[in-house]
């Protein structure tokens, strides 16, 4: 059976609304992305090394870095020299096939939360400034809330002018309560607070806001682990999740980000925002090569819906979305 | 480190040729592959290296490179040029209108810092232009984003101009520029919402500013650790609204930043201001210069001598200088350094800027034990003034109370005292050196304190 055979009944049996928004989101990234391997493939009438060279930069241009556009490759060449394939129209199944196998590095790529059966469940929101935590923390709420959970917010970032205003308006939007202090304050003592305030009122997930910092600033991220630590001696086993939200636009810079907060909060799931726009996120290829983090979400507009579960499969279907489609209309 | 620069990514290549005597056509080509290769590890923009890569090679085939005795240090040199000149060759300034209001337009992707920028640029052109800027809050699609505005507006005593969010941005604007009018504001920094390049209706709501306040300047914020996709953003922004400059945020990461040479190629508008920290003052302008030498990952040396300006005091390097002259520098004068040192931020940024600090053995994984020197510091604060004038009196006993006093041990004591009188022998032999007209200024031994 081919690969988008495979494909297309896996998705036909998940949520068509979701996999539409997938699509939508991913028009403008797909778009460029499939309309070049189109070209590629318009182009090359064989698999030759030119072909391969052509390749190798169409994903260094989605930002996948180096090294792994280099492995990437040396397994495609591997793959088509097994499979004896000599011209072009084989070579799109076997590159997607080869995305997906990455993304899921040899295991079923899990991006469910670790949300507690009963209990308090904490999830730490991390990341370098502007790539969209609070914003993702509003959709979050909103999505764990239609999923029947009560949900509190806490605003741990009280560094940046207006951000617990943001937070509160999301808080509104989604119907949750909000945990704050003035700005200025010391976050470890607004997450004390809000750890408390939320075992009190039996939430079942408490979502923590924190003001975003560069990872090179050793003393903000001293703070970090300070703030992990106060949340970790309130609530055995949490925080359940720490998640890092990475902006797609990033290039390889991503990497270290990853590498940083990792070793500072135990990171253990990633939050690619703004993937509505041309950028990628081809990097989140490599974090996941080299450091094992799995994408948990993906951020595809601004509406209170478009915080999407991640699915290696669907990402990819949404970048290839195109060629799925004739592949279905030449089925029939 | 994460980035090996260019200069040890040459070495390799380099270490092959030095036997030959000769550069080759094909040694530069090989040499121009770790080129690219460091480009695009740095978000330069493929198409931008590309074309980059290949005017660097015709220069440095045409020049004397092959002839050269230090051919590697000859392509560093005509690369760095390269990507100097590139990116702008001399400074920007801002443009001002010659009728008041001169108005500046913000506009960038989500999260790129515009807000950020516009109260870091306001409280700029007022102290350095003594202006009377108008913040102008038209972002009304981010939740809080006039609050924060406001809240920045507040702190910097600037005035900002809002009109909360169930009004258009172009209505807001065109209310603020009467405002400024009215109340003689001589700028006016219009702050617009975030959007997707490829946000049609937002886009024309841009063009739409635009026409309406005709702005003497419209930036384009970018974050500098923006990737490959760079291009299109400042193309497409450059094509709506016809940018003027573009001031690149978040420089004070550790990301190379090629986002700069990208976006400099595409739309050929300068990069007029850098963002470097979260403070209302840390902004700064652009320094093509320095930004090659970032990208290439040579260090940036320029930035570690301006923070060493603004932090060491001048009065008391000087002073300094006389007490090694005369051979009477004591443990005060060494714990003023090191608060001094302390002062230019955390070390081990300080070690990133220096130029092949990576290649110092022992320092390849600078992680500088700032709790070290916190000890160091507790052991000379520990001491009499007397002990600190004449550390030769200190005795057993002596040693057992300041160790006790610092919460260190004896062996520390000991440790620190023993460095002291190395480094003090030293400067000693140093100055003889510079007598003897011999100018070679080192610290020595300062590092040996920390490991």
């Amino acid at each position: 059976m081919s690969f988008f055979k495979r494909m297309k009944e896996k998705i036909t049996g998940t949520n068509e609304a979701v996999t539409e928004k997938f699509r939508d989101g991913l028009t403008k990234t797909r778009d460029q992305f499939t309309s070049k391997v189109n070209d590629l493939v318009a182009r090359f009438r064989e698999v030759d090394e030119e072909f391969f060279e052509e390749l190798e930069d169409l994903l260094l241009q989605a930002d996948v870095g180096f090294e792994t556009v280099m492995e990437l490759i040396d397994e495609l060449k591997i793959e088509v020299q097994r499979k004896n394939i000599k011209n072009t129209e084989g070579i799109q199944t076997v590159i997607s096939e080869k995305l997906v196998e990455i993304y899921e590095s040899g295991e079923e790529a899990n991006s469910d939360l670790n949300i507690q059966e009963d209990g308090l469940s904490v999830i730490l929101m991390v990341g370098v400034n502007g790539v969209g935590k609070t914003t993702t923390i509003g959709k979050l709420a909103a999505r764990l809330m239609a999923e029947g959970k009560t949900v509190m917010l806490a605003a741990g970032d009280t560094f940046r002018a207006g951000a617990i205003d943001q937070l509160v308006v999301w808080g509104e939007r989604a119907g949750v309560e909000v945990i704050r202090q003035s700005e200025g304050s010391d976050p470890a003592a607004v997450m004390y607070d809000a750890v408390h305030a939320a075992k009190n009122r039996k939430v079942d997930v408490l979502i923590c806001d924190t003001a975003g910092r560069l990872q090179n600033k050793v003393n903000l991220m001293n703070e970090l682990q300070k703030v992990r630590r106060v949340i970790s001696n309130e609530v055995e086993g949490a925080p359940h999740e720490v998640l890092l939200a990475l902006d797609a636009t990033t290039g390889q810079n991503a990497l270290v980000q990853a590498e940083t907060f990792q070793e500072a909060t135990n990171v253990t799931g990633i939050v690619l925002t703004k993937l509505d726009g041309t950028a990628k996120g081809g990097i989140v290829l490599a974090i996941r090569k080299k450091l094992n983090i799995p994408v948990k979400f993906v951020g595809l507009g601004e509406n209170m819906d478009d915080l999407q579960p991640f699915d290696p499969e669907k990402y990819v279907y949404g970048l290839f979305a195109n060629e799925l489609d004739k592949q279905f209309e030449a089925d029939k | 480190m994460a980035f090996e620069g260019l200069a040890e990514r040459l070495q390799g290549t380099l270490q092959k040729i030095r036997g030959k005597g000769k550069v080759n056509e094909a040694d530069v080509k090989e040499m121009m592959r770790e080129v690219r290769f460091a480009l695009i590890e740095a978000d330069v923009n493929l198409k931008v290296v590309r074309e980059f890569v290949k005017t660097v090679s015709e220069k440095a085939v045409g020049s004397d490179v092959m002839k050269s005795l230090t051919p590697g240090q000859q392509v560093v040199k005509i690369v760095k040029d390269e990507l100097t000149n590139l990116m702008g060759g001399e400074q920007e300034q801002i443009k001002f209108s010659r009728k008041s209001p001169t108005v500046i337009m913000m506009v960038g992707l989500q999260g790129a810092g515009k807000t950020t920028t516009s109260g870091k640029l306001a409280t700029l052109l007022r102290k350095r232009h003594n202006r009377k800027p108008l913040l102008v809050a038209a972002d009304v699609y981010r939740p809080a984003a006039i609050e924060q505005l406001e809240t920045l507006g507040k702190q910097l005593t600037i005035p900002v101009f809002s009109r909360g969010t169930d009004i258009s941005p172009v209505e807001i604007v065109r209310q603020a520029l009467e405002e400024a009018e009215k109340e003689h504001h001589d700028i006016v920094i219009v702050d617009t919402a975030g959007r997707l390049h490829v946000d049609e209706k937002l886009m024309q709501e841009l063009a739409d500013i635009h026409e309406l306040s005709s702005p003497d300047e419209v930036f384009l914020v970018v974050d500098a650790m923006t990737g490959q996709d760079a291009v299109n953003v400042a193309q497409n922004f450059n094509e709506t609204v016809g940018i003027t400059g573009v001031v690149l945020t978040k420089l004070d990461g550790d990301t190379r930043g090629g986002a700069a040479l990208s976006i400099r190629s595409v739309t050929g508008k300068p990069i007029k201001f850098v963002g470097v920290g979260e403070r209302m003052d840390a902004l700064e302008p652009f320094h093509p210069e320095r930004m090659a030498s970032r990208i290439l990952g040579m260090g940036d040396v320029m930035s570690l001598i301006e923070k060493a300006q603004d932090n060491v005091d001048e009065e008391k390097a000087k002073e300094l200088e006389e007490k090694f002259r005369t051979q009477s520098f004591t443990l005060d004068d060494f714990l003023d350094q090191l608060q001094q040192v302390k002062k230019m931020g955390p070390l081990d940024e300080l070690l990133k800027m220096m130029p092949g600090a990576g290649k110092i053995k022992g320092l390849e994984n600078a992680q500088v034990d700032e709790g070290q020197m916190g000890r160091v510091e507790a052991v000379i604060q520990s001491m009499t003034s007397k002990e600190r004038t004449a550390p030769e009196i200190i005795n057993a006993s002596r040693r057992r109370r300041i160790a006790k006093g610092s919460g260190t041990t004896i062996q520390e004591v000991n440790r620190l005292l023993k460095q002291f009188e190395e480094m003090k022998k030293m400067v000693k032999q140093m100055t003889n050196m510079q007598q003897r007209g011999k100018k070679r200024m080192k610290m020595p031994g300062f590092d040996s304190f920390f490991k």
